[in-house]
Order: C-alpha cells, then structure tokens, then sequence
C-alpha cells in the first residue's frame, strides 16, 4: 500500500506542477461553465444542472485521456519504466498508484464547480435531489473514463496515441447506444448495456440505480485490469 | 551470488545472446566486457529482472529472477545504460521516491539519502531539478539511486558513457569504493577500465561468453598464450601435477565444474602441444573426456575493444 502512495503522490505532485494538467482543468472550467450558464440564459430559465452534466461528460471524453496520457506512455518513452520495473514493486500497484493520481486531479476539478450548484442555492430554489445524484454519477463517470485512458497510456510509449486511442474508446462507448437504432434482441442490448450514456441518464434524473453504479465500478476494474495485464506482458516482449 | 545457467534470449528472431552461463561470486567484482550490441545489455536486464530470458535460468542470492522476481529485485541496485531519471523531480526529491519504492522506512530513507549524496558528491546540487544537471551529474544521481538501499547485488551498465574524462575517473574510483562491499557486475567496451575495476573480466561477443578470466591473464593470452581446455576422469591431486610436467605448458588451473574435472592449460603461442597433453594423461591411465582450445578469436576481439576507444 506503501508503494501505491508513492507512486500516487509523485504523480499528484507532478500534475500540480505541470502546465498540461493546469490546461486540461481551465479547458473544463470554461466549458462546463458555457454549458451551466446556457440554461440560465434560457427565456424559462431553469434552476438545474442537466446541461453541466451532460457538458462535462462530453468535454471528459477528450479531457480524462488528456490527464492519462502521459502517466505511463512517458515513463517507456524516458526509460524510466526500466528502473520502476527492477524495484520491488507488483504491477498492480504501479497501476493502482498512477490510476489513482489522475483521479484525484480529476475530482480536484470536479470540485472546482461546485460553485455552479452554490450559485443556484444562492439566487434560486433548485432540487438538490438531480444535483446529489448528476455529480455521483458524473464521478463515477470519470472514473471509468480515466481507467481506459490508463489502459492506453500502457499500451504504447507514444503520448499521442494513447490519448487518441483512449478518446476514441470513450467515444464509442459514450454513443455505442445511439448504434442500436432502437432494434431489438441480444445485440442491441448488449450494445445499449455498454453503452456510457445510457447508464448516465438516470443519474441525471435523480435517480440513483445500482445496476448503473455496478456498471460504472465494472468497467472501471475491467479497464484496470486489462491495464495490469498489459503492464505484465511487457516483461515478456 | 549470481548463477547464470544456458541464458539464451531472442528479440523477435533475432538472437542476441545465445547459451551464455556464469557465475559471480559474493564480494566480487565482474566486468563485462563487449563490443555495442554483444548482449551486455540483455544480459543485465535479465539479472535485474527487467525481462525473461527466452530460455534459461538466472538465480540471484538463490531466488530465480523469474519464479521470485520481488526478491531478486529487493536484492539488486541497477543503473541502465540511459540512465533514465525522472527530469522533472528534484535530486532529493527523486532519490527519496526510489527508496520508498524499495520499501525502504522513512527515516532509513532520510538517512541514507545523506549518505549517498555524500558518496557521490551530490551536495551542492541536491535541492537541483534532475532536469537541469549535466550528464555526468545525472549519472552520480543514477548511482545513488541504485546504492540507496544497500543492494547485495549491483548492476552497472556502462557506468562511464558519455561523461568526461574527469568525471569517469571519479566515477571509476566510486565503483572501485564499493565493490569493497558488495557484488558488482558492471559492463563496459573498454578494457582498460575492465582491466582497472574488475577482478574477473567476462568477454561476450555476438552473444556468446568467448573468454573468462582475470583481467591480468587476458592480457597474457594477449600476449601469445594460447589455451587448451581438457576434461580429465582422475584425481585432481594427481593430475595438476603431471600436467604441469609437460614441457612447454606454462600454467594450469583445475576449475571443476557440476561434476565435471576441467583444467585450463596454458602455453606459448605457436605450439601444439594437443599431442603431449593427452599422451601423458592417458599413460597414466586416466580417461581424457575432452579437449578443446579456447579463446582462439581473442585477438580479434581484443583489437575491436582496444583499438574502438582508448582511455
């Protein structure tokens, strides 16, 4: 457990000081504030945060792979990754540690707009319920979007790819509903299923459905997984 | 502290060190000795754990590097040949994220971060981001990261590359320091800082071991001593003797090896002395098992290594 603090609170330090990470949260800000002020400019303004959270999860497809790029598609770039590998270190924890890192910038940022909620107490008489519900989801969201860029950031030594590749998941699986077409049987429900957006939904509504929570937390551990694996395989190529 | 048995590893199809076995022994310092790209690298990687062999087997302090990678692992300091640090950390900074990554203690860290910066004269630049060292500094950085936490075992690939001349007599006499400790294999393509580090010089090329030996034998048989290695079914007490007798045979060792009674003879260029050999240990009704000359392409190499970079 040591060792995943490490390397977390190494990775945190460098986000912190590194005008990338600084970027990716101003880039978020500006967008997730155009999308919170477009309901309130609305002729029947309404007091929620709908448009905040459906912009959020939009902006995170490209914003999350661009905090996990570099995490460690730059250490075998570096060479660096040689020295991680001949420490005393398991592969999960190298994983686990540097997952974690992307994480707690990601929830730093998420935390930045909270503000927009305060506002709304301030000046209106929003229903907090939606409020509670759209940020549980929109962490877990995020969550799910950084495992995958983890995956990808493993894969390759090229930051490049791994955002693009890892954006390019995301995409698919943010809109993997949308393909369905609204047919039936099992292929349709299996894409609807894997499918981001439609699990999001209900979050949004206020409502907090377990089978949602379930799928976020398993395709985060799926993606996480796959990481490890991948991470270990690079010891035998 | 380090047996290396049938070591064979492939890159896609490429062979790049083939059925290469050795053994290093506690307290020792060995020195491998190569042209770039005779598998000194792989090799080491290997040791470290840093990736499987395609076959073979490496044990470390008797923990297999594959089977018990954590242990073998915990046991070893290494220095890759890039040095690779991470540029955006501080000396400090950097050195403490290694030790805690070696399970070290907090406290032990601190402490031993004093000294290592002490070691490797790191003192006015400890607060410096890696980024903005020069080459030879980040080289004393990778040094100290590698003795940080006391390692049984250290690995040093091409420690001297790249730095100027100063310096690498500094960083010689660093190595020099603390293979006094603890067990060093260090590679290198030049032979004189070999011959100056080393008590054992291994030679690869093309990924096979070609000679062995101490550094001060390797420049005899540079000098025209030609080898012959023969395997003897006798009692060894005996047998040293009598083949010292042959004329014209100027050393013998008696190295056995699993089982196996192997003598390394020694003799001046330019003689075969096969004939001798093999007659005296038969009419003395011992069974010769085999014979063979080694270090026969010596020359060759030892032109390459010497002649590619001077002091």
């Amino acid at each position: 457990m040591r060792t995943v603090q490490a390397v977390a609170w190494k990775e945190i330090q460098i986000y912190f000081s590194n005008p990338m990470a600084y970027i990716v949260a101003l880039i978020f800000m500006a967008v997730t504030g155009f999308f919170f002020v477009v309901d309130l400019t609305d002729p029947f303004p309404e007091a929620s945060l709908s448009n905040f959270f459906f912009g959020a999860t939009i902006v995170l497809i490209l914003l999350a792979p661009a905090l996990t790029m570099r995490l460690l598609a730059e250490e075998q770039k570096l060479g660096t990754i040689e020295l991680l590998l001949t420490s005393p270190v398991r592969d999960w924890e190298v994983i686990v540690g540097k997952y974690l890192s992307s994480l707690v910038f990601l929830l730093a940022m998420i935390g930045f707009t909270l503000y927009y909620p305060l506002l709304l107490w301030v000046f209106g008489r929003p229903d907090p319920g939606p409020i509670y519900s759209g940020y549980l989801g929109l962490v877990l969201y995020s969550a799910a979007a950084l495992s995958i860029g983890i995956l990808t950031s493993t894969l390759t030594s090229n930051q490049i790819i791994a955002f693009v590749v890892a954006s390019g998941i995301l995409l698919l699986m943010y809109f993997a509903t949308l393909g369905t077409g609204g047919g039936e049987g099992i292929w349709s429900t299996l894409v609807t299923e894997i499918g981001m957006r439609s699990h999001f939904d209900d979050f949004e509504r206020g409502v907090i459905d377990t089978k949602h929570i379930v799928y976020f937390l398993s395709v985060t551990a799926f993606f996480l997984f796959l990481s490890i694996r991948a991470l270990e395989s690079r010891r035998w190529r | 502290m380090i047996q290396v048995r049938g070591l064979t590893h492939y890159y896609g199809p490429h062979l790049a060190v083939q059925d290469v076995s050795f053994g290093v022994k506690k307290g020792e310092v060995l020195g491998f000795l190569g042209p770039n790209g005779a598998g000194k690298t792989t090799t080491m990687r290997i040791i470290t754990g840093f990736m499987p062999p395609t076959r073979g087997q490496v044990t470390l302090a008797d923990f297999d590097v594959v089977e018990q990678s954590l242990e073998v692992r915990r046991r070893v300091g290494y220095l890759p040949e890039t040095v690779p640090l991470y540029t955006e950390m501080p000396v400090t900074g950097y050195l403490k994220y290694m030790g805690t990554l070696r399970g070290m203690k907090s406290k032990q860290i601190k402490n031993r971060i004093r000294d290592v910066i002490d070691i490797c004269q790191l003192g006015d630049y400890h607060k410096t981001i890696i980024g903005k060292l020069s080459k030879g500094f980040r080289q004393r950085v990778g040094i100290a990261q590698a003795i940080l936490h006391e390692p049984e075992v250290l690995v040093l690939d091409e420690p001297t590359i790249g730095i100027d001349p100063i310096q690498v007599v500094e960083t010689r006499k660093l190595i020099q320091d603390l293979g006094k400790q603890q067990t060093v294999v260090l590679s290198s393509h030049i032979l004189p800082e070999v011959s100056m580090i080393c008590s054992r010089v291994l030679i690869i090329h093309q990924g096979r071991i070609v000679a062995e030996d101490t550094p001060q034998n390797l420049a005899l048989s540079l000098q025209g001593v030609e080898q012959l290695q023969v395997e003897v079914g006798g009692p060894p007490a005996e047998v040293l003797p009598v083949l010292r007798r042959v004329p014209g045979v100027n050393e013998v060792t008696h190295r056995p090896q699993q089982n196996r009674e192997l003598y390394t003879i020694r003799f001046q260029r330019g003689k075969d002395l096969r004939d001798e050999i093999s007659r005296s240990i038969v009419s003395n009704g011992w069974s010769l098992l085999s014979l063979q000359a080694v270090g026969m392409s010596l020359e060759d190499i030892f032109l390459r290594l010497t002649t590619h970079e001077e002091l």
